[in-house]
């Protein structure tokens, strides 16, 4: 594919959940560890908004922090705009840095409360020395202006301004870096609807002015099929259907995408039955053999239990199912 | 119609800060039939934890009632001593809050807890009870319920967890259950599950129940009827396909548009501009009338009551006097 902007390798992450030596020893365990993300391989292309989807546990954000450089991978490769990022490769990240950002969740707990607003959105500007003096805060003006805040806020801090406000002055700061690619976890889990749907707006129009490049981590697929143009899922960890983001809807080929849509509530009173859903996310320390979804997969076979599924193409992208051909037959008989 | 289980009348809950009294309930009047599904949703500070709190007399001080009246089946609640109060709690108001590990105590196994709420208020014995709350596992779900039950909250996952709140909460087969935020704290897939059983268990024991979510989807899928709060104030109320559907408030109608569906395909939300005014900031007038667009002189000074639009259906909008009055 030309022009794709992110590149990601059979990302892989483990954690070290073990308990402390001396009681491995008395109680003669193992170390553990758990996977969050197990070789998960996508492409961003530039300009488009890529979407991560996933119940908690799955793993989202632990590939956002990873391509930020927050966390280091335990293997595969993340390349960004033909850098290859990584521990071996420190001039690389210093190359990419500053063409990132990121926007966090909870725009309470990503704000620095000692802080002034100004400060707060100049501070990318001081880092990467971009700009100084009396220029930092013309230039902090407009981006408040940007994001539909007032010039005049520099000089508050941030628990003078509402959650959905917050939002805004922390995309105003992750704009001030001026990025080519931002990376959004959950940026409206935390506001109300009609907040929500001003921010979504806002992110919209800064990505046609600026022409961003946004990867979108949430669990709430409505917002994602309204951002996204095209959408990977993830259970326990592994990528199990990437697709395009309005075909997903109308042509999910993994059986989990098909059961966490006929999850979602109703919004149309169209009198849609739901299915009901079977079962929960598995342990991921302890995830099942084979395919971690089969336990709650409602055509498995055998050889789901034993041998992880690779991704393969679908009409709308690629689903990691061995039984991927197979779905619609079964399904519609 | 039946005699309503649930009344309330004009409730006014005022929270008095150094800056001044903040109203955080102002004049909401509804009421919830015996078995009947009431949504109830707003913003972040639009007051419905407020009303489940009022009605379980569970306002933290120094916030009160400080006016108006709540009646289950008839009888005045909100007034009561706390010890009387104490007894309706639990036994025929049942209670699930939205976070689950908060609503359990960690250091009691499930059993423990369930035991003890049931015998608090039915007179069983120690193994009848027991027995009542492995009963009471099996259905809400839990496997293996007569093995898990003596296990602590913190072994069970997060869906599991909200499955022994529920229990715990219809244990004394109580009259209503007031859900606040019953499925914020979990996953979609999850999500679905906890709304089917505490829809099935509430139908199946006729428990009405007061559903307070600020998630329209839950709402739509779940309730009878639905009351959008704002600003303390209820904007509109009605069956759930009126209000989702034919919304008369300008709030309500803006409120369903911003949320983005699986269905439609638009390029740009519909966004209602500003956000909620603070409490101690509600202009005179209609609480909504700087947001609204079709706000005219009369929304400035006079706050509409809840005028009614159709048979159950009322909005509270001086728009709906003005459409009544062009028609006749």
């Amino acid at each position: 594919m030309t022009d794709s902007f992110l590149k990601v390798e059979g990302l892989t992450r483990h954690f070290d959940v073990s308990k402390p030596w001396l009681n491995r020893v008395i109680e003669r365990e193992e170390k553990s560890f758990l996977t969050a993300t197990d070789a998960v391989s996508f492409e961003i292309r530039k300009g488009e908004t890529f979407a991560l989807v996933g119940e908690s546990g799955s793993g989202k954000s632990t590939i956002a922090k990873m391509i930020v450089g927050l966390l280091a991978p335990s293997g595969g490769t993340i390349e960004i705009a033909g850098h290859r990022i990584g521990p071996d490769h420190p001039e690389a990240i210093r190359a990419v840095r500053q063409r990132m950002q990121m926007i966090f969740q909870d725009p309470f707990a990503s704000l620095n409360p000692r802080w002034r607003v100004g400060d707060i959105i100049a501070e990318p500007m001081r880092t990467f020395g971009l700009l100084s003096g009396s220029d930092v805060t013309k230039e902090v003006a407009r981006l408040l202006e940007v994001v539909g805040l007032s010039a005049s806020d520099q000089g508050k801090f941030p628990h003078e301004f509402s959650g959905g406000q917050r939002q805004r002055i922390a995309i105003a700061r992750a704009l001030s870096s001026k990025p080519e690619f931002i990376v959004c976890d959950e940026p409206t889990s935390a506001l109300d609807v009609s907040v929500q749907a001003q921010i979504l707006n806002l992110m919209r129009d800064l990505q046609d002015e600026f022409g961003l490049t946004y990867l979108l981590i949430s669990h709430d697929l409505s917002v994602v099929r309204h951002m996204a143009n095209r959408i990977g899922v993830l259970y326990l960890g592994r990528l199990v259907e990437v697709a395009d983001s309005k075909r997903l809807f109308t042509e999910p080929q993994h059986p989990y995408t098909r059961m966490l849509l006929d999850a979602v509530p109703d919004l149309a009173l169209s009198g849609r039955r739901r299915k009901p859903v079977t079962g929960e996310i598995p342990n991921p320390i302890n995830p099942p053999s084979g395919c971690a979804f089969h336990p709650r997969c409602p055509i498995a076979v055998d050889r789901c239990k034993v041998e992880i599924p690779a991704q393969r193409a679908t009409p709308t992208g690629t689903a990691a199912c061995h039984l991927v051909d197979d779905v619609e037959k079964v399904s519609a008989g | 119609m039946t005699e309503p289980l649930l009344s309330v009348r004009d409730l006014v809950v005022e929270f008095p800060t150094r800056r001044g009294v903040l109203r955080a309930l102002d004049g909401v009047s509804f009421d919830i039939a015996p078995g009947e599904v009431l949504g109830m949703v707003g913003e972040s500070g639009a007051g419905k934890s407020i009303t489940g709190a009022a009605i379980i007399g569970l306002i933290e001080p120094p916030g009160r009632i400080v006016s108006g009246e709540v009646r289950l089946a008839g009888e005045r609640i909100d007034n009561l001593p706390p010890e009387a109060m104490r007894r309706i709690r639990g036994k025929r108001i049942g209670m699930v809050f939205q976070d689950p590990l908060t609503s359990l105590n960690p250091l009691y196994t499930v059993a423990r807890q369930l035991v003890e709420t049931i015998r608090a208020h039915l007179d069983m014995s120690e193994k009848e009870a027991r027995a009542h709350a492995v009963g009471l596992l099996d259905r809400v779900g839990i496997p293996a319920a007569a093995r898990r039950i003596d296990d602590y909250p913190h072994h069970f996952s997060g869906g599991m967890r909200q499955r022994v709140v529920i229990a715990l909460a219809l244990a004394a087969e109580p009259e209503l259950v007031i859900a606040d935020e019953p499925t914020t704290a979990l996953d979609v897939s999850v999500q679905s599950q906890i709304i089917d059983v505490l829809k099935e268990i509430c139908a199946e024991r006729g428990a009405a129940v007061m559903l307070i979510t600020h998630d329209m989807g839950v709402i739509a899928e779940t309730a009878d009827r639905v009351a959008v709060l704002y600003a303390g104030r209820m904007a509109e109320i009605g069956p759930v396909s009126d209000v989702i559907l034919k919304a008369r408030h300008p709030y309500t109608s803006g409120l369903m548009a911003s949320i983005p569906t699986l269905v439609q395909n638009t390029d740009r939300l519909v966004q209602i501009p500003g956000t909620m005014p603070r409490l101690n900031a509600i202009p005179s007038g209609c609480a909504f009338n700087l947001r609204c667009e079709h706000a005219f002189d009369k929304c400035m000074t006079d706050r509409p009551p809840l005028l009614d639009v159709a048979p159950r259906h009322a909005a509270a909008c001086w728009l709906v006097e003005e459409e009544t009055q062009n028609d006749g």
